[in-house]
């Protein structure tokens, strides 16, 4: 017996113990999916963040349109933008060497992901950068540090402490959104869970993946929580 | 290249009166679902806030699962689960897809709503029940006449949020066959074989609710405030 069957087993549960497995493999693809987006969202949110804030006015504004456009509609309507609608411009890809991305699911589900979650992690971190006292700044820039150097040594660490919690928040939320990618053909815990439900039309297995979820969040929230008390040590008295 | 918009108009083997409908059909279950899951959640936050541990544990234990599971899994759950379990008492019924994707939004709704609720009960200082109880109000006047009327003010923004959350999580209700703007989309597409059109449009038109919504929550922020000084003037 293969590890991911011992749960349902354990449990009793014949429905579970069939499709443990798929359901571990579904997980995984989750996880892959939502850390890989939440990752190179980040970096692309810190960039339109900046941005939004010290760049010139037509940046300022296009990264504005961007953020406002993606967070005025679903993260489904995207995602079906993307993987259908992208695929009809086939030739487009195939001559730019770019089929290979837009054909598989997974790219396509790990690029809307990423792009809608750097709009809300860039708006985030927006809030945060604005939320250090401006004295801050001046501070650094009477010290003789360039802009540049204000922002990465003085600006920055003191907003990424403001920013933790909604930033956790956000990855959250990306966990559980990620279930719509079992709607484009992708197995992941809840694609796995469609597809045990389909088979067995056993309606506990989709008690067991709520389960799976739950857990999930909350040991992110948990975890989340002891690094926030761990990176904001240093005001804990004030 | 522009007869391909010809889809979207109102003519023969146009869309536009199927998107439009859906367009109605996103609203309505957006409508009906706020009053509901806005009211569960005000009652799961002072159940929240109550004297005893039993009440306390049962809302968090709510809002926990409510606010850790997918909506698409709740909507699932929702949806097969009333299904299942009314089928052992009145064979052959089904479930309307407009009033699973109420109750299942409603539920989540209520969960996120209620830590909103939260927030603005915290926020009105104990002396408006005291004078309020000092007064002769009974408990059940006190909350209608002195708290609710504060507590819309300091909760609006927070719940503004959560209707625009709301609003886009009524796309989900297109997969167990609510025929809102998304699957009106979905089928547009299957039939003319043009998603980047439909999809987009599905999109433009998620946008132009969106932007309403926040002009409105916008709006209402500035009335409910009216009576604030500190509100546009002092403080900036």
């Amino acid at each position: 017996m293969n590890w991911c069957e011992y749960p349902g087993y354990l449990v009793g549960s014949e429905v579970l113990q069939n499709y443990g497995c798929r359901m571990a493999n579904g997980l995984w693809v989750t996880f892959e999916l939502v850390m890989i987006s939440v990752a190179i969202g980040f970096f692309l949110a810190l960039g339109l963040a900046v941005t939004r804030l010290y760049g010139p006015r037509w940046a300022r504004m296009a990264v504005s349109g961007y953020t406002t456009f993606l967070r005025g509609t679903p993260l489904l309507c995207q995602l079906f933008l993307v993987y259908y609608g992208f695929g009809q411009f086939r030739e487009f890809w195939q001559d730019t060497g770019l089929w290979w991305f837009f054909r598989e699911p997974f790219y396509c589900a790990a690029f809307t992901f990423t792009i809608n979650t750097a709009a809300y992690q860039a708006e985030i971190l927006r809030g945060a950068i604005q939320s250090v006292p401006r004295g801050q700044f001046e501070g650094a820039l009477s010290l003789g540090l360039h802009r540049w150097a204000t922002l990465r040594l003085v600006v920055l660490p003191q907003a990424m402490i403001l920013a933790l919690r909604p930033l956790g928040n956000e990855l959250i939320v990306m966990i559980k959104s990620s279930a719509i990618v079992s709607l484009v053909t992708l197995f992941d815990l809840m694609g796995a869970t469609r597809l045990a439900f389909a088979r067995s039309f056993d309606l506990s297995i989709y008690l067991y993946a709520a389960l799976i979820y739950l857990v999930l969040v909350e040991i992110i929230r948990r975890v989340w929580d002891k690094l926030e008390i761990r990176l904001s040590r240093h005001m804990a008295l004030r | 290249m522009f007869d391909k918009f010809a889809l979207l108009g109102f003519g023969a083997g146009g869309w536009g009166w199927a998107l439009l409908q859906g367009a109605a059909n996103t609203i309505s279950v957006a409508l009906a679902t706020l009053p509901f899951g806005l009211a569960l959640g005000l009652v799961i936050a002072l159940l929240k806030r109550s004297d005893h541990a039993i009440p306390r544990a049962l809302a968090t234990i709510y809002t926990t699962v409510f606010r850790g599971v997918p909506e698409l899994l709740t909507l699932y759950i929702i949806y097969f689960g009333i299904q299942v379990l009314m089928q052992q008492v009145w064979t052959g019924f089904s479930i309307p897809p407009f009033v699973a994707g109420m109750v299942a939004l409603g539920l989540v709704l209520a969960a996120f709503s209620s830590e909103v609720w939260v927030g603005a009960l915290n926020s009105i200082q104990k002396g408006q029940r005291e004078a309020a109880a000092a007064l002769g109000l009974s408990k059940a006047q006190a909350f209608r006449l002195v708290v609710f009327p504060q507590l819309i003010r300091v909760a609006l923004p927070g719940l503004g949020n959560n209707w625009m959350v709301l609003l886009k999580e009524t796309s989900l209700i297109s997969v167990i066959t609510l025929q809102d703007i998304m699957f009106i989309a979905t089928r547009a597409n299957v039939v003319t074989k043009e998603p980047f059109l439909f999809f987009g449009t599905a999109m433009l038109l998620y946008f132009f609710f969106s932007v309403i919504s926040a002009w409105g929550i916008d709006r209402l922020e500035q009335r409910t405030n009216r009576g604030q000084a500190a509100f546009g003037g002092a403080t900036r």
